[in-house]
């Protein structure tokens, strides 16, 4: 099976300043439906500024100013008048630092559901049921689901904030660091659960850990100071890097 | 001259263990003294009974009636203009003047003295809206007596909501509404409820504005256009006329007793609001 690949984002000539301080500079990029791609580079690079513009977080920062064209399935998501509720609906973001709202758990996962316009009690426990299945943390909280959120440990309420997001039911999923604060067992069953997710979800993964990046994703971009210097299939990336930069930041000689 | 390090530590804790019990102490005397003179004369008639003879004999029920009808209409009717404001303030505009000048506008309004917010109510209300001296004009102007502190200790409990609860919110496809109504006012109620609770406390022992527009009336107010008089009124014309100082203590008394009530009540539902959501 030969068929093209779907475009599911298309970024075009995108930059985005703070003030005078440019953290995206023209960058151009097309991400596929149904894969996982990673976004790698040195703290600071523009990677997690790059996610909230894909969901238009972005408008929250003041003096934050977007130039260039993002789509979301051929919609212009730069568009002033675009309907931001849907979009990010759509594009659901999962921050680098865990922030459960301060509820129970299970209104934690239900509460976006519900205010989208879910209302069966029934329909919105299977919900969440499955998201915390599939974040992985099902079998540690199905006891206490009416417990405050905030009383999880913070691996807990990492996967927590990923399964509130996965119980959206978005199209895309943007990954800011999602296994920062968790142990090496968590994070390979997260990594395991986003192999899973390829098959229903276009995943956009920001780590700064190189070796998961090379793990878990389908493609790559390696960003530093706001440019992209090269993207490719995560394979190719790894083993024949095309820049001398992004060689030197995969081994780790800086970063 | 110079003390050692240790003995300045010792002599100013001493100095300010000193400052903080004495203000303790008068707070004791204070409620010692209302009690003392006032508690003898609170029996179950005192409550339940009217006012005979201007309040020299007699219970003081309708004064406890009018105070709650007053307190109770004035909150109501100021606590949506004041969390209003507060969330327009806090969530709707962004730091700049306008906002500067509506908070200048609600200290200012903060800084009038009540004799003068009084005179105000009774011109607008008793006269040219022609209230006449009724719960009406005098909940109304100890509405907007209270109004500038529902609106600052709104605004200070809203701000203090984690600035990512919102981010969380936004991000999961909430709107602002549906962000400020389920997450950021129920995180801020605590806050809120205090100040409306220090309304309650501000509108239960304010005499000088409704002297001007609630009148003084003696009978147990019905309509919103009956004239009624709060305890703190009724405390001050019987101390003021020298018509009884015992029932006049035994009306502070009561009075010292519901705005404790109040308070502990208020702080008690906080904590569980608090364990609710934390």
């Amino acid at each position: 099976m030969t068929d093209q690949p779907q475009a599911k984002i298309r970024v075009e000539h995108l930059s985005l300043y703070y003030g005078d301080f440019r953290a995206i500079a023209d960058l151009s990029l097309t991400i596929y439906s149904r894969e996982i791609f990673g976004l790698m580079g040195p703290s600071k690079s523009g990677k997690s500024t790059f996610l909230r513009v894909l969901n238009r977080m972005c408008d929250l920062i003041p003096g934050a100013r977007v130039e260039g064209g993002a789509w979301l399935d051929d919609e212009d998501l730069l568009a002033p008048d675009y309907d931001l509720v849907r979009l990010r609906r759509r594009v659901g973001l999962v921050l680098s630092k865990p922030v459960p709202l301060p509820r129970s758990i299970l209104e934690n996962l239900t509460l976006a559901p519900r205010l989208a316009g879910k209302k069966d009690p029934g329909e919105l426990a299977a919900l969440a049921e499955a998201s915390l299945k599939t974040a992985q943390l099902w079998e540690e909280v199905k006891d206490r689901l009416q417990d405050s959120a905030l009383k999880l440990s913070g691996g807990q309420q990492q996967r927590l904030c990923l399964a509130r997001t996965l119980a959206m039911e978005p199209e895309v999923i943007l990954l800011d660091e999602p296994t920062s604060g968790l142990d090496p067992i968590s994070t390979r069953k997260i990594e395991e659960t986003l192999s899973q997710l390829k098959k229903h979800y276009t995943i956009i993964l920001v780590s700064n850990n190189t070796k998961q990046i090379a793990r878990a994703t389908n493609r790559v971009g390696f960003l530093l100071m706001g440019s992209l210097v090269e993207v490719g299939d995560t394979q190719r990336v790894f083993t024949a890097p095309k820049d001398n930069r992004t060689d030197d930041y995969i081994c780790g000689r800086f970063g | 001259m110079r003390l050692p390090p240790r003995t300045v530590q010792t002599l100013m804790k001493t100095l300010l263990w000193a400052l903080t019990g004495f203000t303790l102490l008068i707070l004791v005397f204070i409620i010692l003294d209302i009690f003392i003179k006032g508690l003898p004369q609170v029996t179950f008639g005192f409550l339940v009974h009217e006012p005979q003879d201007m309040g020299r004999h007699g219970g003081i029920f309708s004064t406890i009636v009018a105070t709650a009808y007053i307190t109770f209409l004035a909150i109501v009717l100021a606590a949506p203009f004041g969390v209003g404001t507060a969330i327009y303030l806090t969530e709707y505009t962004r730091e700049g003047w306008t906002t500067r000048i509506i908070r200048f506008g609600a200290e200012c309004l903060a800084g009038v003295p009540s004799i003068i917010l009084g005179l105000f109510g009774f011109v607008l209300f008793v006269m040219k809206l022609g209230f006449g001296w009724s719960v009406l004009s005098g909940a109304l102007t100890l509405g907007i007596m209270v109004l500038p502190i529902i609106i600052r200790t709104s605004e200070e409990a809203i701000k203090a909501v984690p600035q990512e609860y919102r981010q969380v919110c936004f991000s999961l496809g909430m709107s602002q509404w549906q962000a400020v109504t389920h997450i950021v006012l129920p995180a801020a109620l605590p806050g809120i409820t205090t100040g409306i609770m220090l309304s309650v406390g501000r509108s239960l022992g304010e005499t000088a504005v409704l002297l001007f527009t609630a009148g003084a009336a003696l009978r147990t107010p019905v309509t919103l256009f009956d004239s009624g008089r709060t305890m703190a009124v009724h405390f001050y014309i019987l101390a003021r006329e020298g018509l009884s100082m015992p029932n006049a203590y035994g009306t502070a008394a009561v009075l010292v007793i519901s705005i404790l009530a109040i308070n502990l009540a208020a702080y008690t539902m906080m904590h569980r609001l608090m364990k609710k959501y934390s």
